[in-house]
Order: structure tokens, then C-alpha cells, then sequence
């Protein structure tokens, strides 16, 4: 039963990967296409109204009157109206993926490296998917897709193990609640992250006037800016909780909520680096792309976390389920 | 969206180069220093400085987590480890550097905290500020056109603006309205929790201790001192802190998967049943698990580890016991395979010292080497390498239990001798080479190894864990804005104007106000976007 509960569970994942490949494509046309000249179009207002009339928020408004009315609007959705379905598609099976596991192992399916790695990505996307309701993101789709695809890859390479019992330490409730809002917050840091890749890019294509041609439709730097702010304050939120959470654990399971274990030393190295980003910005000398490289560097040390950390370095969060012999 | 920045921060503007300094005197520079600290720009250096700084701490072995890590890494690293020891890389985070960054942090923290306090009492009892003369320029501006009384439409705007908890107050012509105070409160909230957390971790910690003790099933554990394997008090920690009590292990039971066939051997339980007695009261059944601590006076028992300790009895040759004791011997893989040491210094003819290898689960490798092949005991099997000469016990130096020095001991059993290691069953009994007597492997116990913690500022650490949670989420998520209502007659009729200002992050200011003119004056639908 568990046996066949897996391997449907690694066809899900197979079948993912291979949609979000597609979509990946799909994603990837629609900034390319952005970047033509495109030909005239009556398309455009229609377009644009479009947007306004899906919701309600006065940003999201704005955004789509300030992207330049040249035209390739009109191309980008038809890239983007193949994608977005597509990448729903992806996430349905990917979903479903870690469900399967999830129930093949009889716990939740984040307990070691590759079910982590398949859950996170699946939550990542699905905030990536659930952000579109609050703000037009859609240009983030290639980076997003693109990273969850290649994560999946890595992790299936690298990191999968076979199903087996819950390790003694892990069987608490703890586990539940610590891990789940850590993979929240590293999903909103992940999309924090992309856009302020993209403001960093927008910001040096204002000053200097070159840069990627598909920039040009996309909100300037200094909205990229706040959107990528918002999103690393819920981000933040969610990793300060799971910093609390973990110590309570800790104190539970080992008698110590802080001990200066490697983990525990990088989830602070994180927290310390995104509480800087949120300071940066209210400081002179420091704004705009300058603190937007903190927020990739907060990014980069999440992801140091997860894997090199997780796989090299010696603590009691060793709980990759690898054997490095 | 020129800012959605916090302009609640205080930034002062740029420097201008024209100005000429005057000459600072000690109080002047100390001033100076100080204003430094404070700065946002130094702060945020700090902050950015201790981040870099706890990096060292995850790459070295730490001796507080792993002091076995830092004698392995100095036998691996004999030339780089003075180095690193002198730049107290091995104790990064009680180092003299990272304590001066985390404490340069707080005070500047605290330097920014006081003078913002200051100022938010103040603004707790403001009134709120004037109307602007114009409202167009500002966020969200919006018109109604109405024939009502100015009177009436200003109480109105007044009583709803009140209703959504704005602080209101009335000028000629206009009702002037703030809110969300609670901004600035939870943000000192979020950063003077920081403050507590620290000091509760400094101060208590202190009184707290930590300790270890390992005892084998049918043993018993009592909170003295002395009772302890090791103890680690804090600065402040006197023996009269231990309150008295006693744990028996009655049993310790492990559960290993047998049927998952990537999993063979893996605990799937650990469960210690003890008794305790504390005085005064009846003794009482209870049991430990991982993440299930016993609490008993004022302390935290943690099931950290556990192993095998095989009852060992060493007989003369007339047949008389001079030596019987459940040994715990450290369980060396995840098959436990067990590593444990006797020391017989009296009762044979001459003073013995045994190494032992415990295998729960005996089994031949291809080389001939003898392994662990699961961890419960379905073939145990105990082999004993002997040494006879002086064991060292007398010279008054600490030897550890769990350590044979083999130097100028002589092998009389196993690797360097001519007679093969004893190997045992349970109940079996072997014959010490030399006629010096025999060995039995009596019985199989299992033992625990229990942390037992007293942390007194736990509590405060956790209370000031959530006020930051708490401080964070209102700081960060309640808007704090203002709102102006303003009634203008010129030729054209009477004209109603509403606007905003946000104060810190609002990115839904622009929605507030149109929300606020849509209630107030909802009848009229001629709008007029700025």
C-alpha cells in the first residue's frame, strides 16, 4: 500500500516538473514577447480595463495604466493565458504529490530534506498562484516556476530517500506548526526576492536608460520597490514566528529553547539580515536598490540553509535522512 | 507613492558641506559618540555586522553544543587550532567580539527606544494637527458636492470618523482625524521585548543549572549534587536550589521498525517509565519520552540518549564474586553496536582492565570483524579483550569510567595477545586466561540518559518572545494615517473635500479615504479624480 501510495506520488511529481516545464516556456515567451516591438493594437484599453475590473485594489489599478500602452500587452497575454493555466495544472499535480506522500508515510511529509524540498516548492508556487488575487505578478512566473522546477530536480536527484518511520525526535506537534510557517516565510522571501532582482534591474535601466527591453513593462523601480517590501514583511512575520516556535521545540525536546546549534545560528543569520532590509530603507545611504540587495542576500542565506547547511554541517538538525559516507 | 517608506523613522537631511563644525570639547565629543551610536545608520551597520559575525560560530565546532567537535577539530587541526582558539572562535557567541556587537546593538537600541517613547507619549496626548490649507495635493483627494448644513455634514464626518477610531477634533470648517497609535506602540513594544529577552537570558541564566545523569534500569537518581554524572551551574546557582526528589528507571522501552525495508532498525519509540517520589507525597508512576520531559521540582527531565548496559560478574578462582555492575557501555552506530570498559582493581590476584563490544544483534562480516546488525536484542553478544597491570586508579588522577588507557597494560585476551577475545552469551560464563578467575555476562539492562534543567527565566523569555511577535505584527500591520474632511463654499455650491496622509507604510491610505467620502456622502456620484 505504501509502496504503491510512493510511487504515485513520483509520477505526480514526474508529471509536474514536465507542466511546469511547459509553463516555464509559456513564462518565458511572454518576457521575451514583452521585449519585441510590437505591432499596433486596439486591444490595449480593453486590456487594461480588464485588469482594473478583476479587482478592487487602487495599486493594481495603476500599475496597468502606467505600463507603457505600446502594444505588447496584446502579445504577452496570449503567452500568458497558455501559462498561468499551465502552471495551475503543474501546482494541482505537485499538490497532490505531497499529499500521496504525506499519506504513504502517515505524517506530515516535510520531515526530511526531499519532502521538504517538494513541500516548499508546492507552497511556493501556491503563493506565487494566490498572490495574483492582491497584485498583477505575473512576470514573476518564469523565476518562480523556473526555481521550483529546478529545485524539484535537484531534490529528486539529490535528496530523495524512500518513505520510512518517523524519526523519534520529529513525533511532535512542533513539527507540524515550526516547519510549515518556516516554508510560509521562506515562500514569500522567495517572491520578496524576485522582485527585488527585478527593481535592482528596473532601477539601473532608469538611470542609464539600457537594460532588458521587457522592463519597460513592468512597474518602475520604486513600486517593484514596495511590493517587494510588502511581501518580505509578511515574510519576515512568518520567520520571526518560526524562530519562537522553534525555541519552544527546542526547550521541549532537548531542554534548551536556544543553543546555538548551526540551524539555529543561520535562522538567525536570516532573521538578522531581513530585520536590516526592513531598516534599510528608512535610512539614508541606503535606499532603493541598496536595500534591495539585502534582500537577496537574506534569500541566498535561506537557501544556504536549506541545503548546505542541512547536508554539511554538523547539529541537531540533521535530519536530511542522507548519509554523506 | 512617492514614499511609502516609514516616515516614521526619524532621517535627518544631508549634511551640508558649507557648515563649519564647531570645536567639540569631551562633553561635546561624548555627545557626539553617542549621537552616533543612535543613528539608524549605525544600527543598521551593527545589525548587519552581528549577522556576519554569528557565521564563524556555525562553521567551527562550539564547545557550549559540541565540545567533542572542538577536540576532534584540534586533533585534525593541530597548527590552525591555537589560532582560532586565541580569536575565541570556539566560544563565538560568549567571544569577546560578539558580545561587544550584540551589546554596542542594545545600547543603541535603548538609545533609540527612550527618546521615541518620549515622544509617543506626547503624541498619545495630542490633539490632532490642523487642516491643511490644501487638501488637494495630498492622498487619496476627493470631492462631494452636498446643499446640507456645513454644520451637519461636519458632525456627521466627525461621528463616523470616530466610529472607525479616529482621534477627532473639530476647526473652523474642517474635522481634522488621526489614527492607529497603536502603530508606534507595538514598534516599541517589538523592540523593548528585544531588550527583555536579553536581559531575562543574561540574568536568568544565572540561576538556573544543567546536569546529566545516566542510570541503568532498576537504578535510582536523587537530586543532590553528588548524585549528578556532571553539572553545569549558572553564575548565581547555590546547592539549595535542588529541591529534593528521586527517580527510579523501573524500565526503558525501545521500539525498532522490522518491517519497512528502508527503515530496518530505525527507533520508532523510546519510552522510560520511572517512579518518582517527592517528599510528602505518595511514589508515583511515570514516564519520559523525547518530547515529553518530566517536570518535578522545578526541574525539566529530558530523555537525551540511551544504550545497553550489560551485567557483568567477575568471579575468583575459589568461585566468589569480587566484582558485579551493570555497565553502560556508549553505543558506538545505529545499531548500537556498544563500547564499554571494566576495571577490576582489587579481588584478583592481579588488577584486571576489560574493553568490551556489546552486539544487540550479532554478525560475521566478510572480513572476519564482528558487527551490530540491528539494535534490539534478537543475538547479543558481548566480546572482552583483558589486560592485566597497574590500571593507574591509585595515583589520585580522574580516570573516566567509560576510558582504559592501555599503556603498560599488558593483553592476555584479544588483539595482541595469544588467546582470542572472550566472547559471551547472556549466562555464559568464560574462563580469564592465566587461571585469574572468571567472567559472566549475568543479564542485559538498558540504560538512560537523563538532562536535567532548572531555567527560572524561561517564562520571561517566552513572554517577551510573544510581546515581540505581538509588537511586530501591530507595528508593522496597523495604519497609522490621518484623515481630513473639509467643506468649501464657493459660487459653484457647496463642495465637500477629503484626503489623507499616511504616516509609516499604508498602502490601502488611498481606499480609506474614498471609503470614508462613500459613507459619509454616498448620494452624490459626481466624483473628481485629482
Amino acid at each position: 500500500m505504501t509502496e504503491t501510495l510512493v510511487q504515485l506520488s513520483n509520477v505526480a511529481v514526474y508529471s509536474a516538473m514536465a507542466v511546469y516545464a511547459f509553463a516555464f516556456i509559456a513564462f518565458t515567451l511572454d518576457l521575451a514577447r514583452r521585449a519585441a516591438p510590437a505591432p499596433a493594437s486596439t486591444a490595449v484599453p480593453a486590456q487594461a480595463g480588464q485588469l482594473v475590473g478583476a479587482t478592487s485594489t487602487t495599486l493594481l489599478s495603476r500599475l496597468a495604466v502606467d505600463a507603457p500602452a505600446d502594444g505588447s500587452a496584446a502579445g504577452r497575454s496570449r503567452a500568458l493565458r497558455v501559462a498561468m493555466p499551465l502552471a495551475i495544472l503543474g501546482w494541482a499535480l505537485h499538490a497532490a504529490a505531497v499529499a500521496l506522500r504525506g499519506v504513504a508515510a502517515g505524517y506530515v511529509p516535510w520531515s526530511n530534506m526531499y519532502g521538504f524540498a517538494l513541500t516548499a516548492t508546492a507552497i511556493i508556487v501556491a503563493i506565487f498562484l494566490l498572490v495574483q488575487f492582491w497584485q498583477d505578478l505575473r512576470f514573476l512566473g518564469a523565476y518562480i516556476i523556473g526555481f521550483a522546477l529546478l529545485f524539484l530536480g535537484i531534490a529528486n536527484v539529490n535528496y530523495y530517500v524512500d518513505v520510512v518511520p518517523q524519526p523519534v525526535p520529529l513525533q511532535s506537534g512542533w513539527l507540524v506548526i515550526h516547519v510549515f510557517v518556516a516554508i510560509l516565510g521562506t515562500g514569500f522571501f522567495a517572491l520578496g526576492a524576485g522582485l527585488s532582482l527585478v527593481q535592482i534591474l528596473q532601477a539601473r535601466r532608469e538611470a542609464s536608460g539600457t537594460g532588458a527591453k521587457f522592463l519597460a513593462t513592468l512597474p518602475n523601480s520604486q513600486q517593484l520597490e514596495n511590493l517587494a517590501y510588502r511581501l518580505i514583511l509578511v515574510g519576515f512575520v512568518f520567520w520571526t514566528f518560526t524562530l519562537i516556535a522553534g525555541a519552544i521545540w527546542a526547550q521541549r525536546a532537548w531542554g534548551r529553547y536556544w543553543g546555538w546549534d548551526t540551524k539555529e545560528v543561520w535562522t538567525f543569520i536570516i532573521w538578522t539580515i531581513y530585520a536590516g532590509y526592513i531598516h534599510a530603507r528608512a535610512t539614508r545611504g541606503w535606499r532603493g536598490a541598496r536595500s534591495a540587495w539585502l534582500a537577496l542576500v537574506g534569500f541566498a542565506a535561506v537557501m544556504f540553509n536549506f541545503t548546505i547547511v542541512n547536508v554539511f554541517f554538523k547539529g541537531l538538525h540533521s535530519y536530511s535522512g542522507l548519509t554523506l559516507d | 507613492m512617492a514614499s511609502s517608506r516609514p516616515s516614521d523613522h526619524i532621517d535627518s537631511a544631508a549634511p551640508d558641506p558649507s557648515v563649519v563644525q564647531p570645536r567639540l570639547g569631551v562633553i561635546g565629543y561624548l555627545r557626539f559618540f553617542w549621537r552616533q551610536l543612535t543613528s539608524m545608520r549605525t544600527a543598521l551597520f551593527l545589525l548587519l555586522l552581528l549577522a556576519f559575525a554569528a557565521i564563524p560560530g556555525s562553521l567551527v565546532p562550539q564547545r557550549s553544543s559540541d565540545p567533542n567537535g572542538v577536540i576532534t577539530y584540534k586533533a585534525a587541526n593541530p597548527d590552525l587550532f591555537p589560532i582560532l582558539d586565541g580569536l575565541q572562535v570556539f566560544d563565538t557567541y560568549t567571544s569577546v567580539w560578539f558580545s561587544s556587537i550584540y551589546l554596542l546593538l542594545f545600547v543603541s537600541l535603548i538609545g533609540c527606544i527612550i527618546p521615541r517613547t518620549k515622544h509617543h507619549l506626547v503624541a498619545l496626548r495630542a490633539r490632532p494637527p490642523k487642516t491643511p490649507a490644501r487638501l488637494d495635493r495630498l492622498a487619496g483627494f476627493t470631492t462631494r458636492t452636498s446643499d446640507a448644513p456645513a454644520d451637519e455634514l461636519l458632525a456627521s464626518a466627525r461621528a463616523l470618523l470616530r466610529r472607525q477610531g479616529y482621534r477627532t477634533e473639530l476647526f473652523d470648517g474642517s474635522v481634522s482625524a488621526e489614527r492607529g497609535y497603536l502603530r508606534e506602540t507595538g514598534n516599541l513594544v517589538f523592540h523593548s521585548a528585544l531588550v527583555g529577552v536579553l536581559i531575562a537570558v543574561g540574568i536568568g541564566g544565572g540561576f538556573g543549572f544543567s546536569g546529566q545523569r545516566v542510570i541503568v534500569e532498576g537504578q535510582k537518581f536523587v537530586n543532590v549534587r553528588g548524585d549528578y554524572d556532571s553539572l553545569n551551574p549558572g553564575r548565581f546557582f547555590r546547592d539549595s536550589a535542588l529541591e529534593p526528589y528521586r527517580i527510579k528507571l523501573d524500565d526503558f522501552d525501545a521500539v525498532y521498525e522490522l518491517d519497512n525495508p528502508s527503515a530496518i532498525g530505525q527507533p520508532v519509540d523510546y519510552t522510560a517509565k520511572v517512579t518518582t517520589s517527592t517528599p510528602g507525597s505518595d511514589d508515583k508512576q511515570q514516564q519520559i519520552k523525547v518530547n515529553e520531559p518530566l517536570l518535578i521540582g522545578g526541574t525539566d527531565v529530558f530523555l537525551l540518549g540511551n544504550g545497553y548496559a550489560p551485567t557483568i560478574t567477575v568471579r575468583d578462582p575459589e568461585g566468589t564474586v569480587v566484582w558485579t555492575d551493570s555497565v553502560p557501555f556508549l553505543p558506538q552506530d545505529a545499531m548500537l553496536t556498544s563500547l564499554g570498559v571494566v576495571k577490576i582493581p582489587d579481588g584478583l590476584s592481579e588488577q584486571v582492565g576489560m574493553i568490551g563490544f556489546f552486539y544487540p544483534t550479532v554478525a560475521q562480516l566478510p572480513s572476519g570483524a564482528l558487527a551490530s546488525r540491528f539494535p534490539g536484542l534478537l543475538d547479543p553478544s558481548l566480546t572482552l579483550r583483558v589486560y592485566t597491570g597497574d590500571l593507574g586508579l591509585d595515583d589520585g588522577v580522574g580516570r573516566s569510567v567509560y576510558d582504559l588507557d592501555i599503556t603498560g597494560l599488558t593483553p592476555i585476551a584479544g588483539k595482541g595477545a595469544d588467546v582470542e577475545a572472550l566472547e559471551l552469551k547472556p549466562g555464559e560464563t568464560a574462563e580469564i586466561p592465566g587461571g585469574l578467575g572468571t567472567v559472566e555476562l549475568s543479564d542485559v539492562k538498558r540504560f538512560v540518559s537523563l538532562d536535567i534543567h532548572h531555567d527560572p527565566s524561561q517564562g520571561w523569555v517566552l513572554a517577551f518572545a510573544l510581546l515581540i511577535l505581538g509588537g511586530l505584527l501591530t507595528g508593522l500591520f496597523v495604519p497609522r494615517r490621518r484623515v481630513w474632511v473639509k467643506v468649501v463654499d464657493s459660487a459653484d455650491g457647496r463642495t465637500i473635500q477629503y484626503a489623507g496622509l499616511s504616516r509609516g507604510d499604508d498602502p490601502r491610505l488611498d481606499d480609506a479615504v474614498a471609503a470614508i467620502a462613500e459613507a459619509h456622502c454616498p448620494e452624490t456620484r459626481n466624483k473628481v479624480e485629482s
